[in-house]
């Protein structure tokens, strides 16, 4: 029997070699140069503090910024109403519901929201007579409530394909397996397919929000006082610029607290999921 | 109808040859972004990708920012910003008077930006999307580290990306009628000089948004025969 022997236990060897790799340097250099542009932009908004102009125009932003929200929030709770028959509508047996609803979508999907805002608010124009004889003038009228309808007809359409792909992606055994356990239609969609498909949804919802609330910004070329439209108005009076940083200051807060707000909201609807 | 039809026409009354030069401004400008956006979207990728943190981070902070902020302010300020900044630099080297910048550039610039921030998260995932056996592999047969990337790498990326990247040409395609804002002689800007001249405005608006709708079939056509062209024969994914 010959005695076994162990090498001696010996700590991991040192990682030898330079730290300093070109991606760090570079990472370095890169990351100085954010920071500088940040002390660059406080510097400025520092230097060119000026209580009359925030005196002056805040309010105007305060209220820029509520014509914003509201344009975003209302459009997306009419179109999500209005992209469920269209959704339905790409699904189903009849040829011509079908045609109507793919080109429906094809149509706001492949041109430009700020061409389809113009058709509705300048384009309309031209059938002035007959919609005064029909009563809609007064609402084709106002450039508040065309951004309104492009925005909600618009938005429509790319929800309806969100709609469409989520509740694609819910496997047909959760259909049949309701369907054994004798749910109607109503209590399957309301209980069992549409908290699967919001798991799917949710991320591509929120995206379609955050690019409408950036596309809301053209809204001021057509004389809307959004957030762009009072930021406008406000260098177009002053010829400062800090009246552009402040807006993309606001704009980018917006847009980030609705991302930060989804990961929580996804956390929650995917619990079940999350391993412990 | 033969008053449209003038109207439409190439004839001295017809706007037909000033919006077909729209045309040409639009998807110039768009391809002219492309390759601007694709290399830089490519290195952020590549930033973001490379496990050092603070690449990692500076990558990340020019995707939020791009991401974040609406199109045309990102484009105001890249056209006023620049020119403002241009004009300092130029008076503190002594020069007097004012700078106009072009329009065309700082569109290039605004939308290549946005473009890029959208495209490193496509390339990504792709990135993602290869299994480390292809490095592996790659690294067993003695490939340095270009040769990999060039041979092994890029021609699956490209396949694995190619979706999403047609899918952002089209969102581009549609960017590049916010320049019409700036001054650029775009399809929206053209048949908003006709529908004003001629009173037509429904008429006119209808024409640029059909054009939209051409321009992004014959993309989607281009795109089919592209992704057929680089597919490998008998793979599936």
């Amino acid at each position: 029997m010959s005695e076994t022997r162990y090498i001696a236990a010996e700590p991991a060897p040192a990682i030898v070699g330079n730290t300093w790799t070109a991606a760090r340097v570079l990472g370095l250099v890169l990351l100085a140069f954010w920071i500088l542009c940040g002390l660059g932009i406080v510097a400025f908004l520092v230097a060119s503090w000026n209580p009359g102009l925030i005196q002056r125009y805040g309010p105007n932003y305060v209220s820029g910024l509520w014509v914003t929200i509201k344009l975003v929030v209302v459009s997306v709770l009419l179109g999500a109403i209005l992209s469920v028959p269209i959704a339905m509508g790409r699904d189903t047996s009849n040829r011509l519901v079908r045609g109507f609803s793919y080109g429906y979508v094809y149509f706001f999907r492949g041109t430009p929201l700020l061409a389809q805002t113009f058709l509705i608010y300048y384009g309309l124009g031209s059938f002035r007579p007959q919609l005064e004889a029909v009563g809609l003038w007064t609402f084709f009228r106002d450039a508040w409530y065309c951004a309104l309808f492009a925005f909600t007809l618009n938005t429509s359409a790319y929800q309806a394909e969100i709609l469409r792909g989520a509740i694609a992606s819910v496997s047909r055994g959760q259909w049949e397996a309701a369907s054994a356990l004798g749910l109607s239609r109503l209590q399957t969609i309301r209980k069992i397919i549409a908290p699967q498909a919001m798991m799917v949804a949710l991320r591509p919802y929120v995206n379609e929000i955050i690019l409408l609330l950036k596309g809301s910004a053209i809204v001021a070329i057509i004389t809307v006082f959004d957030l762009m439209g009072e930021t406008r108005r406000a260098y177009a009076r002053t010829f400062d610029f800090q009246t552009y940083i402040w807006a993309a200051l606001i704009y980018l807060a917006l847009v980030e607290l609705l991302r930060i707000g989804t990961e929580k909201a996804e956390a929650r609807l995917t619990r079940h999921l999350q391993r412990r | 109808m033969d008053g449209i039809l003038t109207l439409v026409g190439f004839g001295p009354n017809g706007w037909g040859d000033e919006i077909a030069s729209g045309v040409l401004v639009t998807v110039s400008l768009a391809l002219a972004t492309v390759p601007f956006g694709l290399a830089l979207g490519f290195a952020i990728a590549l930033a973001k990708l490379s496990g050092d943190r603070y690449l990692k981070l500076s990558a990340d902070i020019f995707t939020t920012i791009f991401r974040g902020l609406p199109e045309l302010l990102t484009l105001f300020l890249v056209f006023y910003g620049a020119q403002i900044a241009i004009q300092r630099i130029l008076a503190a080297m002594g020069h007097t008077g004012g700078i106009e910048l072009n329009a065309f550039g700082a569109g290039m610039v605004a939308l290549g930006v946005v473009f890029a921030a959208y495209a490193s998260e496509v390339f990504v995932s792709a990135f993602r999307a290869i299994p480390r056996g292809q490095y592996e592999g790659a690294e067993a047969l003695g490939l340095g580290r270009w040769r990999t990337m060039r041979h092994v790498i890029l021609p699956q990326l490209i396949r694995i990306a190619l979706p999403g990247l047609s899918n952002l040409w089209l969102i581009l395609l549609k960017e590049t009628s916010l320049v019409s804002v700036i001054g650029l002689a775009d399809i929206v800007r053209q048949t908003g000089i006709a529908a004003r001249v001629s009173r037509e405005a429904f008429l006119f608006y209808s024409i640029a948004c059909l054009l939209y709708l051409i321009l992004a079939m014959l993309s989607s056509i281009a795109f089919n025969r592209i992704e057929k062209r680089v597919a490998t024969p008998g793979m599936t994914r």
